[in-house]
């Protein structure tokens, strides 16, 4: 049983009561909903006559289905639209605060709202999403749930949880030019696996972590659930209070000081007990790329696909089943598969550091022949931001499309798809079969500068060349 | 609320580790605001490129009631979808090596018990059913014993799921709203709940 984290601290302060099962009542701080998962929700409550307990703690926008091209409404997908206008009356009749499209705080759920200051240290935050694990980066425990405990938040701002176990994940040392916050996740994915995590609350620690930005540990955190991990979050420092100072919710006044003293209070102790811990060495790291079909399939830009033979067993159907899929030989270097499609965005890498470190290597550069590529913005605020930086001129000078803020091609639910068994060059999340809109289209994750390197080159190729 | 005890039925082997829900339910299928129509999409593209020879389409499986799987099932998006599709196609539990977690919490929200067993265990599962798509399988929750055809070998589950399912309070919501007095008095001792204009 883990002592003395964060982890610890957050969670006995959120508790309400203990079940009957053995289960924690735990409260949420903060509750994020969108088009995807909450129309059900609300459908429960309405069958069972219950009310929204707590309306100005939970925030809505939408993200998942919006065109990022053509967003006047109604959306030329009915089904879209049908799930828009549910949202907006929704959140209308249960007074929640809803960031519409065109609003200027629109935008991916995972980039809104640290943005706006409404992710906090020591919140416990739930959404109805997978990674809601982003808001760690904050020392937050934030949890993706299902739609039934979108129901639980929204009737009770409680969920019903068993206690996760706390695993310290440490890694030492500064990145080599050319590895990102990217690199970083699909390594440690790569080498604890795809279910690692299960079970588990991954506590990332180490000096490599005390380096990076907020954006960068957003990152991390938002691919703990790729390993398995629900939650992934790192101790708050002044790297964070810098970062939340004067945005919109942001304590201000007096209430700023406490909250320093507040946060500080909540870093997991000196002497605070794990209930495992592994280290790694940032200099092992090199840009990243997956070959396969789950996160963990990933292998350095200057490796080979793995032959079966240096496969733990275990590994080795889902490896076999990733060769026929993606059409990759074993021992087949990865540097060099042409890539299709080349897509900059998503709640992994879609925030303004993302779009700055990708148009540096845009710059002066054109999308090779054959290539369609596009950026597209996490949030309107990004956008804006990147469009006053000049950002969007050098990616459209490039040959990349610059689009409207939304999820786009991290899961295609919007126009934006694969077509047949095209290849992406992704700075998204998961490269699962299929996840990109086409039953049998084709997904290599990456870091946004990797991809922009592959958009340029017409196939994957490594950054550090073009340094 | 309704006990879950014991489930037997028919059973629907799957084979595959690392099975996510983007493969259990594609996501152009989550543009609804009901989960009516799941039932049918269920696996929809796996499916379609095994040309019928998928389980979920083959004649001896069809009623089947029992979900066996391997390793890291549901792995994934957080989407509700993918156990409301697997459910409203007929499966009332799983039995697997291992489940991923937010999806194994989703099932219990479901009233749907994810058990867990040894690797062997599966494998002879699946074999016993694939050669005899008749033989029930029988999750004992009470026993935390799977049975099929003469095989009897232990499961596991969380403690506090197996008891949400035996005292059937595995819908937790009724629980959790009637405690809204104390969620308030938690809620008053923490300090943001006043910071900024959230609060």
């Amino acid at each position: 049983m883990s002592k003395g984290t964060l982890f610890d601290k957050v969670w006995d302060l959120h508790t309400v009561s203990k079940l009957p099962s053995g289960q924690t009542q735990l409260f949420i701080g903060l509750h994020l909903i969108h088009e995807v998962t909450s129309p059900q929700a609300f459908a429960m409550l309405r069958e069972r006559g219950l009310k929204v307990l707590l309306p100005e703690r939970t925030i809505a926008t939408v993200d998942h289905i919006v065109p990022t091209e053509n967003q006047a409404r109604p959306f030329a997908d009915t089904l879209a639209e049908e799930m828009m206008t549910a949202l907006e009356r929704n959140s209308q009749e249960n007074q929640i605060t809803f960031y519409n499209v065109g609003s200027g705080n629109q935008g991916i759920v995972h980039v809104i709202a640290p943005e706006q200051g409404l992710t906090q240290p020591g919140m416990t935050i739930a959404c109805g999403d997978s990674h809601t694990s982003t808001h760690g980066a904050f020392g937050a425990i934030a949890f993706g749930i299902g739609t039934s405990q979108v129901r639980d938040v929204l009737a009770s701002q409680t969920l019903a949880l068993a206690k996760l176990k706390v695993r310290r994940v440490e890694i030492n040392g500064s990145l080599r030019p050319g590895v990102y916050a990217k690199d970083v996740i699909l390594h440690l994915i790569r080498k604890l696996g795809v279910k690692g995590g299960v079970g588990y609350a991954y506590e990332y620690a180490g000096t490599t972590f005390e380096q990076m930005s907020m954006e960068e540990r957003m990152t991390v955190c938002n691919m703990a659930i790729e390993g398995g991990a629900r939650c992934g979050y790192i101790n708050p420092d002044p790297i964070t209070f810098d970062y939340l100072k004067g945005r919109d919710f942001a304590p201000k006044g007096d209430d700023w000081n406490r909250a320093l003293d507040w946060w500080r209070s909540l870093r997991s102790d000196a002497d605070a007990e794990y209930d495992d811990e592994v280290v790694f060495d940032a200099a092992e790291i090199a840009p990243t790329v997956t070959w396969g079909i789950t996160p963990a399939q990933g292998i350095a830009v200057d490796e080979a696909v793995p032959v079966l033979a240096e496969l733990p067993q275990e590994e080795r159907p889902i490896a076999e089943e990733a060769y026929r899929y993606m059409d990759l030989q074993p021992g087949q270097p990865i540097q060099g598969t042409p890539v299709d499609v080349c897509f900059v965005g998503s709640c992994t890498n879609g925030r303004i550091s993302d779009l700055r470190e990708a148009a540096k290597f845009a710059q002066g550069r054109h999308v090779a022949k054959g290539v369609k590529a596009f950026v597209v913005p996490g949030s309107e605020r990004v956008k804006q931001e990147a469009e006053a930086e000049g950002l969007d001129q050098i990616f459209l000078a490039a040959g990349f499309e610059w689009r409207e803020p939304g999820c786009s091609m991290c899961l295609a639910m919007n126009p934006d798809k694969l077509q047949g068994r095209q290849i992406s060059a992704s700075s998204s999340n998961r490269n699962f079969k299929g996840r990109q809109g086409s039953a049998s289209g084709r997904t290599l994750l990456m870091s946004p500068a990797m991809v922009v390197s592959a958009a340029v080159s017409g196939c994957v190729a490594d950054v550090r060349t073009l340094i | 609320m309704n006990e879950v005890q014991a489930i037997a039925g028919r059973a629907i082997p799957l084979v595959g580790n690392d099975i996510d829900t983007d493969r259990i339910i594609p996501a152009r299928f989550l543009r609804c605001v009901t989960f009516d129509g799941l039932g049918e999409q269920v696996f929809a593209d796996d499916r379609a490129q095994s040309s019928s020879q998928h389980p979920f389409d083959q004649s001896q499986y069809q009623g089947s009631e029992v979900l066996i799987v391997n390793r890291n099932f549901g792995c994934g998006s957080s989407r509700e979808h993918a156990p409301q599709a697997i459910a409203r196609w007929g499966i009332r539990a799983l039995i697997g090596e291992s489940f991923a977690e937010i999806f194994f919490g989703n099932c219990v929200a479901m009233g749907i018990p994810c058990v867990t067993a040894d690797t062997d265990t599966l494998k002879q599962l699946q074999a016993k059913v694939q050669a005899d798509p008749q033989l029930p399988v029988k999750i004992n929750l009470e026993t935390m014993q799977v049975d099929c055809g003469g095989l009897a070998a232990p499961i596991s589950i969380s403690h506090s799921a197996r008891q949400m399912f035996l005292s059937g309070t595995w819908d937790a919501c009724g629980q959790l709203v009637a405690n809204a007095e104390a969620v308030r008095a938690t809620a008053a001792a923490l300090p943001y709940m006043s910071w900024g204009k959230a609060g």
